[in-house]
């Protein structure tokens, strides 16, 4: 297995809260790897340093080989790292299929001469871009929805219409920041369908999680942080069993 | 009929309208009107500029009216005895398009961390610098001649035949004003083509994505900061060809006719009539240019009428209902007289 993403000694610091130190851990192509940790851990700073929302203090990040820019989300987002949001972002007044064409913009190129002029280059473009969005929007399985407004989708529905928005970047990592948060039984179980598809389709994911059942379940491997430390990294089975980690959500989330 | 037929007929009634519009309000009114008519076209076109950046990109930009000044001046110095050159409006006109979309990207290249309030001061102060230069740079060297303005600016001639002066088409004696009129509304159009196809567009997209949410635009691989300064010039030429025309057209600029209340004004166009939705921008530009003008003649007859004399000065009667309608919309039409249902949902999201 070749490594698809290595974050090295990766740091961030919030004032006085150091919500990530020295953070090491290598993502494998094609594999789904889990990052889980109790409340305030740092798993969402991870997110946005990787992604670039974030400028890191300290470390590097190598995406399939080369070396991450810092402060460049758009970028990342080019370089085939696609995210989604603890708390959902999408385009509200936008419908769903907009949604989800904006996305395509990282690998479509139409510039104001396109769309003034509308030359055969850009109509075929722009006629690709609304069809991949429909075929996304059938993949996640809410192809029935295209022409609603984002923000009328159910809670679920706007988890996956998150998810196909990012999969219009045609990423090589798709990471996902608690995509069950807030979902009821029926719909959890539909998402590990479809992050299974994902991984057969030969997406690597990385997800953040509070279900622990889904983690274990799913996850190749799983790296658990705790004050902003990673403190084990392993097959699910074996975290588990880790007493630092049962340490760490005993001891940290009473709640 | 189909909705094809329908299309065809509605254009073509759009277009008999548009033709014989300066006849029946010349007609009807005299020629002043269609001098009001010719600047409703230029302030439309002004206004469809700014509602790139207002309405599409959603950056509120409180300086506008500095595009407009530079494309005005560009012409007057090229276009008048102050430096002794001639050039032909068609080469001054894409010109001053291409540099005032420069100062857009100029003056957006700094503003492009600020949003909403922060930004609107910042480009309201852009704004007034622009009109400060015009006014001040006549020494050491006289660039702009000063307050004074610059005069004798060469009217706009199409194929040697200056618009100024009226011609006759088969014994029908056809006015300068007529003339502006007609070439003010064929490039209006040109505007609202140019607007329409980008609105429906990757970069329309774009420019919407940022309005509703700037971290997932960029999240989606959107070049926050490319496509915002696109709107920022794109806006801006639009706001130069304007600029240009007004040169031609009145043959005279001064640094007065730039100050901040022309800002507001096309701001408020824009707002009053519905951000983002051209329909809306056009009704918006058509009823503070016409509407302001209506009062200003009626309103003094009005009161030797009512009253026998005139109690309130109609220039200051005339602001204050300006000011009354603008509270009373957005009281009442919070999103605009016209606006798309886009923007209505976003300001209902923002009531309740
Ligand atoms: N933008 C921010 N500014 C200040 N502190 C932050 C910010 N984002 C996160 N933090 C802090 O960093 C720590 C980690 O937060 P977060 O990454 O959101 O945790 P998790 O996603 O694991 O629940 C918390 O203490 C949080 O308060
Ligand atoms: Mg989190």
């Amino acid at each position: 297995m070749s490594a698809l993403l290595e974050a090295r000694g990766v740091g961030k610091k919030f004032g006085g809260v150091q919500a990530l130190k020295d953070v090491t851990l290598t993502i494998n192509a094609g594999e789904i790897y889990g990052l889980i940790g109790p409340n305030g851990a740092g798993k969402t700073t991870f997110f946005n340093v990787l992604t670039g929302l974030y400028t890191r203090d300290g470390g590097e990040v190598l995406f399939a080989g080369s070396p991450l820019r810092l402060g460049s989300p758009h970028e990342v987002t080019r370089a085939g790292i696609a995210r989604t949001f603890q708390n959902i972002r999408l385009f509200g007044n936008m419908t769903a299929r907009e949604n989800v064409m904006v996305g395509r913009h990282a690998r479509t190129g139409a510039g104001v001469l396109g769309a003034v002029f509308r030359s055969a280059a850009a109509r075929a473009e722009e006629a690709a871009i609304r069809r991949r969005a429909d075929e996304l929007l059938h993949y996640v399985g809410i192809a029935d929805r295209g022409d609603d407004l984002a923000r009328h989708l159910s809670y679920g529905d706007q988890r996956r219409l998150e998810i196909a928005r990012a999969l219009a970047t045609e990423p090589k990592l798709l990471a996902l920041d608690e995509p069950a948060a807030g979902m009821n039984a029926t719909e959890t179980a539909a998402l590990r369908v479809l992050v299974e598809g994902l991984r057969a389709d030969g997406v690597t994911v990385l997800l953040i999680e509070h279900d622990v059942k889904l983690v274990m379940g799913l996850c190749d491997r799983v790296a658990v942080l705790d004050y902003g430390e990673k403190i084990a990294e392993d097959v699910p089975a074996a975290v588990q069993k880790n007493p630092k980690v049962i340490e760490a959500y005993l001891g940290g989330s009473v709640a | 009929m189909d909705q094809k037929t329908k299309a065809y007929a509605g254009t073509f009634l759009i277009a008999a309208v548009l033709a014989v519009a300066p006849f029946a309000v010349g007609g009807a009114f005299g020629n002043t009107w269609v001098r009001v008519l010719d600047y409703a076209a230029l302030y439309i076109i002004l206004a469809l500029g700014l509602n790139i950046v207002v309405g599409f990109a959603g950056l509120l930009d409180l300086g506008y009216i500095a595009f407009y000044a530079v494309g005005a001046y560009l012409y007057a110095l090229l276009a008048s005895p102050h430096f002794g050159l001639h050039w032909p409006a068609w080469a001054i006109l894409p010109l001053g398009a291409c540099v005032a979309g420069l100062f857009g990207v100029l003056l957006g290249a700094p503003t492009l961390r600020l949003r909403g309030d922060y930004l609107a001061i910042v480009t309201l102060g852009f704004g007034e610098i622009i009109r400060i230069f015009m006014n001040n740079l006549n020494a050491p060297i006289n660039i702009t001649n000063g307050p004074k303005g610059i005069a004798r600016i060469d009217a706009i001639s199409i194929a040697g035949q200056p618009l100024s002066k009226a011609i006759e088409i088969a014994g029908l004696k056809i006015p300068g004003v007529y003339l502006y009129y007609y070439l003010f509304v064929v490039l209006a159009l040109g505007i609202v083509f140019v607007s329409i196809r980008l609105q429906d567009s990757r970069i329309g997209r774009a420019w919407v994505a940022i309005r509703e949410d700037e971290i997932a635009a960029k999240a989606c691989g959107i070049d926050t900061r490319n496509v915002k300064l696109l709107a920022f010039a794109m806006g801006a030429s639009f706001g130069g060809v304007a600029g240009g025309l007004f040169a031609g057209f009145q043959e005279f600029v001064s640094p007065e006719s730039f100050g901040l209340m022309e800002s507001v004004m096309v701001l408020c166009m824009v707002v009053l009539g519905g951000m983002g939705h051209i329909p809306g921008v056009i009704l918006g530009g058509l009823l503070l240019t016409v509407l302001p003008e209506a009062f200003r003649h009626g309103a003094g007859p009005a009161q030797q009428a009512l009253f026998g004399k005139v109690l309130l000065d109609p220039e200051s009667l005339r602001m204050l209902l300006f000011g009354i309608a603008l509270i009373a919309v957005m009281l009442y039409r919070p999103a605009g007289l016209w606006p798309d249902a886009r923007h209505r949902r976003e300001m209902a999201e923002k009531k309740s």
